[in-house]
């Protein structure tokens, strides 16, 4: 193990070290730390200046309670919802078909369309943005969520495809040629053979791209406006526009709007760092 | 079109055309939902902008052909210059996130108890939105009620308006997007490590390899395959800018903070008007840039596979 364990290091180290964690995570936090002290604050701290003093009051439920029931907060939230829900089924459905395409068979232009999934992942946005628009009006789909649902499907059918096609390839594919030689038909080998391999390949990448499409600003930014179909994230500007100046409603707004990948990266953790870091080891 | 193994479907007459040619047409049964997905929303997509980029365009009325107009338009336009800039500064500032993702995660890998938790606080803010960690880092920088400079106060220092000076600004929306960039570089580094093997360790050890030597020589040709997805997601993020420099400047003060992303975004859709011709164009310089990296990267993958 690198660097040495600290249990074989001198005492003086050990406790160093254990008081520097503490410390570094407080710094490392420092930001936010600050913004949840603001969310708890009353209004009157901030117009007579006790920005970083105590709380005079803690007016938590006042905050919060503001936020739910007296914004469009819990709107922005639902369209965030019923965005990215139907995106995670959507684009894990068909990278789980396109990975299994390219993991097991071999055919001539196999890498190459491989390749086309992976170079589009990486595309900056705004190449897309001014067809992918135009489009999308043209669909009357434009500030809809279907339009974004769409658009994000096809999206992250890039980088899903990727994901699902390295982890097939890591699968004994003994099994798969077992199962042939028994005359199973191909379409049942994918779902009774390939599928439940598949779980953890499922699970990771349903918590990554939920955390993606609900961090999304551009798209939503460039597909919807308005409420109606506004997510959060593109809803929180609006948010921060009405209550100009009042940070202790922005803050609280603010970490209302982060909370639902927060939870999603806390209870699904090993799934969500499998996710992010395959292929980081041999 | 190859079947895998030819012994595995049996030519007989009497099955179906599907029966006999299974192994080869199920794959494109599988990829065509996909493929058309991706084609009508990502590919084609970029070969219209390109052509857009031709075009004098409103968005609404005809579009005109102007031929390479656009492009020549882009050479004397000072904000576009000062936007390339900008994202040459991102590139090279935001790769201090692998260094830095680096150091944290050889801090952390340890085994006393918490570490868990610590690990993951440590990599929370990557979780968060870029539209919040603009908002927390727009706050954290107030000229006067912001932590940044109660904390230099404290010291003796500023007070400094990070987001107001034309020349700090772009540093301080960097730093920003450094804070979730250095999180996902650590835990990219922290499972690295756990797979570093510890006979070569052992080995470095006994050679009396120590401290930096070990580091250098023994752990970090390692850490080759962490390091190559950091260098990735790193070169991405930083040509991908835009949600940050949107909620903490608007590409302001002065334009001074804009990069090709954002300067794109404001001339194709924003109050200074709709000219989608002028903005593919940017667009397509933004993908030209990006089409080197992109290149790069295919072609480590490709390498690779073929080792295999």
């Amino acid at each position: 193990m690198f660097p040495t364990p600290i249990e074989k290091t001198p005492r003086s180290w050990q406790l160093t070290y254990q008081s520097l964690l503490p410390l570094a995570l407080v710094m490392w936090l420092l930001p936010l730390i600050a913004v949840a002290v603001f969310s708890v604050k009353p209004a009157v701290d901030f117009t007579q200046g006790n920005y970083w003093g105590l709380p005079s009051s803690f007016e938590m439920f006042n905050n919060y309670g503001q936020v739910f029931f007296n914004s469009d907060m819990p709107r922005y939230m639902l369209n965030s919802v019923l965005i990215t829900v139907p995106t995670v089924i959507g684009a894990v459905a068909l990278s789980c078909l396109a990975g299994f395409a390219l993991g097991i068979y071999k055919f001539k232009s196999n890498i190459w369309v491989f390749f086309m999934f992976v170079a589009g992942n990486f595309v900056p946005f705004q190449i897309l943005m001014v067809p992918v628009r135009d489009l999308t009006l043209d669909m009357g789909l434009y500030n809809t969520k279907t339009g974004l649902v769409l658009f994000h499907i096809a999206f992250q059918t890039g980088f899903c495809t990727l994901f699902m096609r390295n982890f097939i390839r890591a699968l004994p594919i003994e099994l798969v040629e077992a199962a042939r030689v028994e005359g199973i038909a191909e379409w049942k080998i994918f779902w009774y053979v390939v599928i439940p391999l598949m779980k953890p390949a499922i699970a990771a990448l349903s918590v990554l791209i939920f955390t993606f499409i609900w961090n999304d600003y551009f798209w939503a930014v460039v597909l919807t406006q308005g409420p109606e179909s506004q997510p959060v994230t593109a809803g929180i500007t609006s948010f921060n526009a009405q209550f100009r100046a009042a940070y202790h409603l922005m803050s609280a707004g603010s970490i209302v709007a982060a909370l639902p990948p927060v939870l999603m990266f806390f209870l699904m953790q090993k799934h969500f760092i499998a996710g992010l870091t395959l292929g980081a080891v041999k | 079109m190859t079947a895998i193994d030819p012994t595995i479907a049996p030519a007989k007459s009497e099955r179906g055309w599907y029966k006999r040619n299974e192994i080869a047409v199920t794959p494109w049964l599988f990829l065509a939902p996909a493929i058309l997905f991706f084609a009508f929303y990502v590919i084609w997509p970029i070969y219209q902008s390109i052509a857009i980029s031709f075009y004098d365009w409103d968005g609404l009325g005809e579009a005109r052909f102007i031929g390479m107009d656009n492009y020549v338009e882009l050479m004397d336009d000072s904000a576009f210059e000062v936007s390339l800039w900008n994202n040459l500064k991102w590139l090279l500032f935001y790769l201090l996130a692998i260094p830095g993702g680096l150091f944290i995660a050889l801090f952390l890998n340890q085994t006393v108890t918490g570490i868990r938790i610590y690990k993951s606080l440590f990599f929370f803010p990557f979780v968060l939105s870029q539209v919040v960690v603009g908002l927390v880092f727009s706050w954290f920088y107030l000229p006067n009620e912001g932590l940044l400079n109660n904390i230099l106060g404290f010291v003796g220092m500023g007070p400094i308006n990070v987001l107001g000076d034309p020349t700090m600004a772009t540093y301080g929306i960097i730093a920003a997007g450094l804070w979730p960039q250095t999180a996902y570089c650590m835990i990219l580094y922290l499972t690295g490590l756990n797979a570093v093997d510890p006979e070569q360790i052992e080995a470095g050890r006994l050679d009396g390899a120590k401290g930096w030597k070990m580091l250098w020589y023994i752990i970090i040709p390692q850490l080759k395959p962490a390091t190559f997805i950091a260098f990735v997601v790193t070169i991405i993020g930083a040509l991908r800018s835009f949600d940050l420099i949107s909620i903490m400047t608007n590409g302001g003060p002065f334009g001074q903070t804009r990069v090709l992303s954002f300067y794109m975004f404001e001339k194709a859709l924003s109050e200074y008007g709709f000219r989608m011709g002028y903005g593919a164009a940017i667009a397509v310089v933004l993908f030209l840039i990006m089409l080197v990296f992109i290149a790069y990267f295919l072609w480590s993958m490709w390498s690779e596979e073929k080792g295999r």
